[in-house]
């Protein structure tokens, strides 16, 4: 359960708040321009990444107002909270440290957190 | 028969009997026992029956750590099964049980089946279910294996209380480091939360003893907690943290001694973790033999419960921790000797007993119970062997939380590395051993930059040699019990490929029992790092995942179960319904009535031609009331909605659909229009929540926030239908103040207007196709207007309306409900409103999509009508219609509504069918289950298709 710091409320558990998906997904100006897989792609296709994520928060059992957060999908660590209409703040891309040196996509297993021992010292 | 209790000594109180049996077997102990020490009192040796094997398996330790003491509890009637004997106390009148084990454990009918046991390898039941007709044998095999039984009439009470918790300090742990952090922090004014998971401070304290600041331990303990409790602290007892999840939140288990448990939801500010260690076995051949035992654990059950754990004992060790062990033994009257892998030590040059130098034991003897101990040539006669393979620190939190791990070669153990903001680790869960080491280690982890209070002496030495499995040993060594894993299934795991340590842990079960590994985890993994010819740290350990001990499902689920588990949405004038004799059911998350009567068949042919023939009168109050108000309230709504609203006159209604993004149709309503900036959105009940969020995520995002509001007053108004060719009648035969022009509305007109001094909404809407009037008044008012309404049915022939009644008659004027007779494909073009995608040019949600070419597909599926035989029963929602393609049935598409319309007196059914409007006439085969059907396609409004009735 996060504990999410809402900008206009301050911290409140998670279950007062619904996800809203990514942020920064503008909704085309003129959809007639688009070819059908131009809005395919706006209406279905969403990031997805390990790692640092903005996205839409509501707090709808609380002030209801919608905002965004930036969010390390491997940590949850709460980067930053911003309201929709600023512009999306510049933040340490802190990627969880895997010592196998695993890619910033795939299961998420962080079984091996070992130090080994060839890394001593170095 | 060994272990036996002495007559005086140890914690529990001895002026109370409690009476149990075990097995059948009727035995006795004191307030304050555990099952297990009252078992080990007993002098019972067999506890239970391996899970695989069948080997007879005997208590281990004394606490968490315990692998073997599983047992099923009977008391009060009722069987909880599989409760650790180790943790569980004492009731009078409990009877226990043995698992895997029939009739008992020592005399289990299957004892022999570990003769067999070079055919039941690891990776037994993945290389035995897979040939064919596994199914066959497979139920007997697994009645061969596994743990308690369940008692199907054992339904927890759901009350276990959830409570959130805020500290400054959290400290998990009240040893000595524990105790010293929070005291510390205390000391700074911080509010501190405590829990142990003992019924007492100290932790091994309360069987190693020692002296701190110069006086017994208990004093100093006492102290903390007094401190801990003036700053505004708690201290909590029985209570197990078993779990570091998101941002923090620390999820603890507290069980009390009156009352239901408790879950804790703590977010702490900082958490310390001062949960000290657990002591490793050592491992050779059937190390499992009841009467082998961890060395701290008979401390324990000496000292705490006065219970010695065997009369000829063996003590092996490979470190120094286990000297003040066969000191305590000795002293208590056992006959001691020593084993130890080390040639000198601190410890070792210090004990009286003979010791036995270099030395550890390579098997263990006897059958059913242990006889003795072979260690190389020596052969030593014993019935209790009590060993320490050193300690493995219980740093199970500070992984959850994400913290790393660093093998420590001196300790031979994984400690803690590296920092988190928000946890440390202090004491022996720290690598801290030894009293000192621990207190100085909390002390400054609890913020005191100042000395830590003194210590006694004995304290201070470890000193381990370690001495981890020996993949050449000889026989079967086992590591871990309650898993049936022995050193040689790891080597099979490993030969067969599974050398990851996450996968040795899933081939072999190895540390997946109920215990999670907590003395096995550690000698399976430097076997498999011998095996493999590779460093321990290079082999790494498995993903640490809450909780730390098995926590009662009751607990987590808390008072979230039966009528709290998904709370239904209540009506105003629910008790008017039950007066009325209703049987309510849940629709779209509200509780309402489906019917009116005793004989609910009956009830709903009755309503639904009272409401054709003269007037029903429906509780409509889930009916959406969102308010959209402002001078930009038009353009949203024209937004949000694929029929144009900003056009709508004020003082009209207009029925709307919504769609997603993705062209489907999300939800349908009403929108009323009260003055140029004012709207309801009447949507349907179920998607009030979901259409309010569209609102106000268009509102926030594409429009000036401050120039319009969305407020929904569904939960504020109830709303009343009186529908049917009498409903004008009923009106003014029973609300005579009623202003004419409210009586004379147009269909689709609304009007507000007052009644006994409340406010009152009219809105000519029909969902059955009848002259309706939907009225609408605060919430306060509604039992009032109900009553005057009702008081005027009888004379005019009608009745209430259940939803039942009033789903036949929607669907018989072929009115969809949204997500019902639509699905996640459905356009408004395939419901037949084409009017605004090809007359609207401005923007609306969805609309893009309208003009893909799958939008615009010829092969749509569509809603319409399914007649079939007058004499036929309905059709089964859900049957297909399809198509032979290829000797197959391909599917067109399938019913989504069906029922037996009492007014036209055949069966009607609604329908999305592939095409469906150009097969009007048609008959089309359909199948449900083995049955099939025929039907003809037909319009799908059965009923008054010219609509005559609207205004009868």
């Amino acid at each position: 359960m996060f504990l999410i710091p809402c900008p206009y409320c301050g911290e409140r558990d998670q279950s007062e708040f619904a996800y809203a998906y990514q942020a920064h997904v503008h909704r085309p100006k003129d959809p007639d321009r688009l070819t059908d897989k131009e809005w395919a792609d706006f209406v279905f296709i969403r990031d997805n990444p390990k790692g640092v994520f903005a996205e839409r928060w509501i707090h709808a059992a609380g002030c209801r107002r919608y905002f965004n957060l930036m969010r390390n999908t491997a940590t949850d660590e709460i980067l930053a909270v911003y309201r929709i209409d600023e512009p999306q703040p510049k933040v340490e891309p802190a990627l969880p440290a895997t010592p196998s040196g695993e890619a910033p996509i795939g299961s998420g297993n962080d079984a091996v957190k070992v130090v080994k021992p060839a890394e001593r010292g170095s | 028969m060994s272990g036996y209790r002495l007559s005086d000594g140890g914690l529990t109180d001895r002026g109370t009997t409690l009476r149990f049996s075990f097995d059948g077997t009727a035995m006795s102990g004191h307030s304050g026992d555990t099952i297990a020490s009252a078992l080990l009192a007993n002098g019972v040796r067999i506890v239970g029956r391996s899970f695989k094997y069948h080997r007879p398996r005997g208590l281990w330790g004394a606490w968490v750590e315990d692998p073997n003491g599983i047992v099923d509890v009977a008391w009060n009637g009722r069987t909880t099964p599989n409760l650790r004997a180790t943790t569980e106390p004492l009731i009078n009148g409990q009877e226990v049980r043995s698992v895997n084990a029939a009739p008992t454990a020592a005399g289990d009918r299957w004892r022999k089946l570990d003769l067999v046991s070079r055919f039941l390898p690891a990776g037994f039941y993945y290389k035995t279910f897979m040939w064919p007709r596994w199914e066959r044998y497979e139920p007997r095999i697994r009645a061969l294996a596994g743990l308690g039984r369940l008692d199907p009439g054992h339904e927890p009470a759901a009350d276990c209380a959830q409570v959130n918790a805020r500290c400054d300090l959290l400290v998990v742990g009240a040893g000595p480091a524990g105790l010293a952090a929070a005291r510390a922090a205390a000391a700074r004014g911080e509010t501190v939360l405590l829990v142990d998971d003992q019924d007492a401070p100290g932790g091994a304290l309360r069987w190693r003893g020692g002296t701190i600041a110069g006086s017994d331990w208990r004093d100093w303990a006492e102290d903390a907690v007094s401190t801990i409790k003036a700053a505004g602290g708690r201290v909590l007892f029985r209570t197990t943290a078993y779990g570091v999840y998101d941002h923090g939140l620390v999820c603890a288990w507290r069980r009390r001694e009156a009352g239901p448990d408790q879950l804790w939801r703590i977010r702490p500010g900082r958490t310390l973790l001062a949960a000290g260690a657990i002591e490793r076995p050592l491992t050779f051949a059937d190390n499992d033999r009841p009467g082998v035992m961890s060395a701290d654990a008979a401390l324990r059950y000496l000292r705490l419960y006065a219970v010695v754990a065997g009369r000829r004992i063996a003590v092996a060790t490979n470190n120094d921790a286990a000297y003040p062990v066969a000191a305590a033994l000795a002293q208590a009257g056992a006959d001691v000797s020593v084993l130890d892998s080390r040639d000198d030590s601190l410890a070792m040059a210090e004990c009286a007993l003979a010791v036995e130098r270099n030395t550890l034991p390579s098997a263990a003897l006897g059958q059913e119970d242990l006889t003795g101990v072979l260690a190389g040539d020596l052969r030593l006669e014993a019935d209790t062997l009590l060993v320490s393979g050193g300690w493995t620190p219980t740093i199970h939190l500070w992984r959850h939380a994400g913290g790393g791990l660093r093998y420590d070669e001196r300790l031979a153990a994984f400690l803690p590395e590296g920092g988190m903001p928000a946890m440390r680790v202090a004491g022996a869960a720290n690598g801290a051993f030894g009293l000192a080491a621990a207190l100085a280690d909390g002390h400054a982890a609890g913020g005191d930059d100042g000395p830590a209070p003194p210590v006694g002496e004995g304290h201070a030495s470890y000193a381990i040699r370690p001495a981890w499995p020996d993949p050449a040993g000889s026989g079967r060594a086992w590591i871990d019990q309650q898993s049936d894993v022995t050193v040689k299934d790891v080597a099979l795991a490993a030969r067969e490929g599974f050398r990851s340590v996450e996968h040795l842990k899933r081939y072999t079960t190895l540390g997946m029992a109920t215990d999670q590994g907590k003395t096995s985890n550690m000698a399976g993994l430097a076997a498999m790092a011998s095996i493999t010819g590779r460093a321990i740290p290079e082999v790494g350990t498995t993903t640490f995942r809450p909780p730390y001990v098995p926590v009662p499902l009751p607990v987590i689920a808390g008072r979230r179960r039966g009528q709290l588990f998904n709370p239904p949405k209540r009506l105003e004038l629910e008790g008017r319904h039950r007066e009325a004799v209703a049987g309510l059911r849940e629709y779209g998350g509200w509780l309402r009535p489906s019917w009116y009567g005793a004989d609910g068949a009956a009830a709903i042919d009755a309503e639904a031609r009272a409401a054709r023939r003269a007037v029903g009168l429906l509780d409509a109050s889930p009916l959406g009331k969102i308010e959209v108000i402002g001078p930009d309230a038009a353009a949203l709504l024209d937004f949000e909605c694929y029929n144009r609203v900003s056009t709508l006159k004020v003082g009209r209604a207009r029925y709307v659909l919504m769609l997603t993004e993705a062209g489907i149709v999300y939800d349908d309503g009403v929108v009323m229009r009260l003055a140029e900036d004012r709207f309801i959105v009447s949507c349907s009940s179920a998607h009030v929540a979901g259409v309010r969020m569209r609102l106000e995520e268009w509102r926030q995002d594409r429009f000036d926030p401050a120039r319009v509001f969305i407020h929904d007053a569904t939960a504020h108004w109830a709303t009343i239908a009186a529908t049917g060719p009498k409903s004008r009648d009923l009106l003014e035969a029973t609300l005579p103040a009623l202003p004419r022009q409210a009586l004379d509305l147009a269909h689709m007109a609304v009007t507000e207007t007052a009644l006994d001094d409340a406010p009152l909404r009219i809105a000519r809407v029909s969902f059955t196709g009848e002259r309706s009037y939907e009225l609408s008044v605060p919430q306060s008012a509604a039992a009032a207007l109900w009553d005057r309404l009702t008081a005027g049915l009888a004379t005019l022939g009608g009745c209430r309306l259940g939803l039942e009644a009033l789903l036949i008659l929607r669907a018989e004027k072929g009115y969809p409900i949204i997500g019902k007779d639509t699905d996640g494909l459905t356009m408004p073009h395939d419901l037949g409103m084409t009017g605004p995608m090809k007359k609207r040019e401005d923007e609306f949600a969805g609309r893009r999509a309208l003009f893909t070419p799958q939008a615009r597909g010829a092969d749509r599926r569509q809603l319409v009508g399914l007649a079939v035989d007058e004499s036929a029963e309905p059709l089964p929602t859900g049957a297909h219609g399809y198509a032979p393609s290829g000797g197959r049935r391909r599917s067109i598409g399938y019913v989504t509504s069906s029922y037996l319309s009492p007014e036209l007196g055949r069966p009607i059914a609604l329908a999305l069918i592939e095409n469906g409007r150009e097969r009007l006439g048609e008959r089309i085969p359909l199948v449900h289950l083995d049955a099939t059907f025929e039907a003809m396609v037909t319009s799908p409004v059965a009923y008054d298709p010219a609509g005559m009735r609207l205004d009868a």
